[in-house]
């Protein structure tokens, strides 16, 4: 009952707190966030009251949780809102796409122009789409590898609806104007708060889950989980020490100015990229690959290199985004040659995903969901080898400012992390409502090729626009003038926006294909399909005659 | 399949080291955040104390409160999605936009904007270019001044009134933060953003403590001070502080290495 | 020390004796896990995943 009490108490705190923030406000935006913040509390008051059984309190009979079950309500509603900001993250990226084509789109209102929407996009993607995944996944895999039920389970509750509304606050304040405009850190200071606070709820409940593991060995997963967790709290508290304007005021102004500022940005920048949306991802991908090929992981010690490689190369590349810049050459030095040794750890990783399969090859064509993860390891080999050339400083004084580093995050996004999260949700639908399968498989084949074309009309007409603005931005006419005004390579790459565009479209229809078929899986259906295999196969019979001793 | 392997094998003694790292998860916490920092240590770190970093250069001062209040509205408005501000010392940029930025130029930029993506021109040095007439048009319709261009309109910044709050909280949020605002900037903040876009006003006083700073009615519509007023401030004065040309200037560019 | 020599320092350790040592560290610990006797609690770690698993494969019917 003292639980009940107790957390009923710091809802109505809570309430409280946003009641004073929200009189005082100083500005609109804040107020409304404040609103948002109370309601939100208000909500956790109405549901930890209603959800307690008084009656068995009063008795003495409440019953104790079965340890012997995994906590998977959390990982069911996860794997539909993943699913959902899927959905709108690639929606407004489309939006945004149309409007770098057609500026008309922009509708002249503030509140809809490309400068607010673009961090709408990227952050819908990478923090509610892929967050979402990552916390889902995590505590999906760090159950079933500990054999253990999920720690702290009012906590992980606590993290996973936290998280949800730290997503609701930023997406929010982008439209209102709310931004930091640190790129990929735009929220401001007390959604940056918020986040810290959950984030470390969520390092406990991870944690704890592995400390009353039954299973000695810690598996590779975890680590990769492990060491995303600690970094991105690292890396958002150093990057957001901000000091406001007002404590009842969205507004603040950043500890961290100029060349230094610079490079503590870009330390979070590239690192977000390398731990949230590349070390998670590997721990996603080092659990469902072998579980979908049900084989063991290719080469488990070279995923012990393939671990400490990665995150201690990872942290030192962020000067590689500021090359030719203010920022002291020594560091930029150390950027490029960071990246570029990071090449070794990554496809060590792509490696060993793929050589899970060694053996179990023709899955590739009989199974769609282990198809969609071969290509995901196939593009993040592909992005972690572009990447580390467009480190080098010569290539990146072409690259760098044009749409070749939109093409080569897409790849890397749209490829290996859109991928990965597509065929983990594939095969958490039907285990987590209980299913006999998905509803369809041939939905998942549609989707894996309007992805896998959406990605490559992207990926391509970016390089495309890339490389040709690079080239027309220095072009020097025998005059010893420069040829093209900017306002030419603007007008140059209109085709290859509407090809992007494209690609966008054919992306989206896929992930409203999943949709769909998440949506019956759940509801229990199964559509009638002729398989998708056609050609006979004998496993058993599928290996080399062993030589016979003579005799 | 595999059961047996494993309960077999699970409790031998000969682990090697890593297998105690693989069994206790605050060691392998700690060894993974000591990995971790050591690159993000060795890179930062020096930025705060080795003095090559920021080359000290004349000219530098901190924004005036409107130019500020421009600036926060450039931040809202997330135009780094789009604008550089950072010259790269390449001849074709350095012909386009003029002379390569310098560290100096962004030191009391709080957050510092010098964009990923050049969707449209680089802006480091865009004060003076244009007209205010020019940015006025431009920033309401910027179709009708550049066909090609793929801006957004903003025509709400010139109906908007400047909300900017208390300049005087804003100065001093920024002071915390190490930009070096005297006691009177910081009093005499709310009164400088008005006297600075008033064509009319006496701004001796201003442009004595803040250096070139430019005092006229920005927005074409002088009976109002509105968003549109100091944004174009804000890109009025962008690069004009540092006399890049000068002998001083140069002399301390010749010092500099490895550029 | 001035802060240019600490950085002159720096740069010639990095470029001599502090490579070598690096490059045998790096290469040592990449050896490391591929010794001989860690190839059987590898295997039984890889394997993991996979023990006492329903047969059905669902590992969670509600």
């Amino acid at each position: 009952m003292e639980s009940v009490v107790a957390r009923a108490g710091m809802w109505l705190a809570a309430l409280f707190v946003a009641i004073v923030f929200f009189v005082n406000a100083v500005d609109t935006g804040f107020a409304v966030h404040m609103a948002i913040f109370g309601l939100a509390a208000l909500a956790g008051l109405v549901i930890s009251l209603r959800k307690t059984d008084y009656l068995a309190v009063a008795n003495g009979t409440r019953l104790a949780v079965d340890q012997g079950r995994y906590d998977d309500d959390l990982i069911r509603i996860g794997v539909i809102l993943t699913t959902f900001w899927g959905v709108v993250g690639f929606l407004v990226g489309l939006v945004i796409a149309s409007q770098l084509a057609f500026p008309a789109l922009n509708l002249g209102l503030e509140w809809t122009n490309f400068g607010r929407i673009r961090p709408l996009h990227t952050s819908a993607v990478i923090f509610a789409f892929g967050g979402t995944a990552l916390i889902t996944t995590s505590f999906y895999i760090v159950q079933r590898t500990c054999r253990a039920r999920l720690a702290l389970p009012g906590l992980a509750r606590f993290v996973f609806w936290g998280y949800q509304l730290f997503i609701v606050l930023a997406a929010t304040g982008y439209v209102l104007g709310i931004s930091q405009s640190k790129e990929y850190a735009e929220p401001e200071w007390y959604v940056d708060l918020w986040l810290t606070i959950v984030w470390v709820a969520y390092l406990a409940v991870f944690v704890g889950t592995i400390m009353k593991r039954t299973e000695p060995h810690i598996y590779v997963a975890n680590w990769f989980f492990l060491s995303f967790i600690l970094t991105v709290a690292m890396l958002h508290v150093v990057n957001n020490i901000n000091i406001p304007v007002s404590i009842f005021g969205a507004q603040s102004y950043p500890l961290f100015g100029g060349v230094q500022g610079a490079l503590v940005q870009w330390w979070y920048g590239h690192n977000a990229v390398g731990f949230f949306l590349t070390a998670g991802f590997l721990a996603m991908m080092y659990y469902f690959v072998p579980k979908q090929a049900e084989r063991p992981v290719y080469s488990y010690r070279l995923s012990i290199i393939h671990f400490w490689g990665l995150i201690f190369l990872y942290i030192w590349a962020g000067p590689h985004h500021l090359h030719y810049t203010a920022l002291p050459d020594w560091a930029q030095t150390l950027g490029m040659v960071f990246s570029i040794m990071l090449w070794m750890p990554s496809w060590g990783g792509m490696i060993n995903g793929l050589m899970t399969l060694n053996g179990a090859w023709d899955k590739v064509r009989t199974d769609p969901i282990i198809r969609m993860m071969v290509l995901s390891l196939a593009f993040y080999g592909m992005s972690t080898f572009e990447g580390p050339m467009m480190s080098i400083k010569s290539v990146n004084s072409l690259s760098h400012y044009t749409d070749w580093t939109i093409g080569h995050v897409h790849s890397g996004a749209l490829g290996w992390n859109g991928m990965i999260t597509f065929s983990a949700i594939y095969y958490l639908a039907p285990r987590l409502w209980g299913r006999e399968r998905l509803y369809s498989l041939r939905m998942v084949n549609w989707h894996f090729w309007l992805a896998t074309l959406g990605i490559v009309f992207y990926a391509s007409s970016m390089w495309v626009t890339g490389i040709m603005e690079g080239l027309m931005w220095r072009e020097y006419g025998a005059d010893g003038y420069l040829v093209n005004s900017f306002a030419e390579t603007v007008a140059a790459k209109h085709p290859m926006y509407l090809l992007r565009a494209f690609g966008g479209v054919l992306y989206l229809s896929g992930a409203i294909i999943m949709a769909i078929n998440v949506w019956q899986t759940v509801a229990g259906k199964l559509r009638q399909e002729e398989p998708l295999r056609q050609a006979a196969y004998d496993a058993a019979a599928d290996r080399p005659l062993p030589a016979v001793a003579a005799e | 399949m595999t059961a047996e392997t494993a309960n077999e094998h699970a409790p031998k003694e000969k682990w090697g080291r890593h297998k105690k790292l693989e069994r206790n998860v605050a060691l392998m916490g700690v060894f993974a955040f000591l990995a971790v920092t050591v690159g993000g240590i060795v890179e930062i770190a020096p930025l705060f104390w080795i003095d090559n970093t920021i080359e000290k250069v004349d000219g530098v001062r901190p924004y005036t409160p409107l130019e500020q209040a421009g600036r926060n509205i450039y931040v809202r408005e997330g135009c780094y999605v789009c604008h550089s501000q950072m010259i790269r010392p390449f001849r074709d940029e350095v012909e386009r936009y003029g002379h390569y930025s310098l560290a100096a130029e962004s030191m009391y930029d709080h957050p510092f904007q010098w964009g990923s993506k050049r969707t449209g021109p680089d802006l480091a040095r865009v004060g003076g270019r244009y007209s205010d007439e020019w940015h006025q048009q431009h920033l309401k319709n910027p179709q009708s001044v550049v066909p090609e261009s793929v801006m957004p309109q903003y025509a709400f910044l010139a109906e908007n009134d400047l909300k900017a709050g208390d300049m005087s909280a804003s100065l001093t949020a920024l002071s915390r933060v190490g930009v070096p605002y005297t006691k009177t900037d910081i009093e005499k903040a709310n009164e400088d953003l008005k006297t600075q876009a008033d064509a009319s006003a006496d701004g001796s006083d201003l442009v004595k403590r803040y250096p070139k700073a430019q005092v006229r009615d920005y927005d074409g519509n002088p009976d109002r001070l509105t968003e549109m007023d100091a944004l174009i401030a804000y890109l009025q004065m962008l690069g004009t502080l540092v006399d890049v040309n000068g002998a001083k200037a140069q002399e301390e560019l010749a010092k500099e290495r490895g550029r | 020390m001035s802060t240019h020599s600490t950085y002159e320092l720096l740069r010639q350790l990095a470029d001599s004796w502090g490579l070598v040592a690096t490059m045998i560290l790096f290469l040592g610990l990449v050896a490391w896990p591929f010794r001989p006797g860690a190839r059987e609690e590898n295997e039984a770690a890889a394997n993991s995943i996979f023990v006492e698993e329903d047969p059905r494969g669902n590992d969670n019917v509600q």
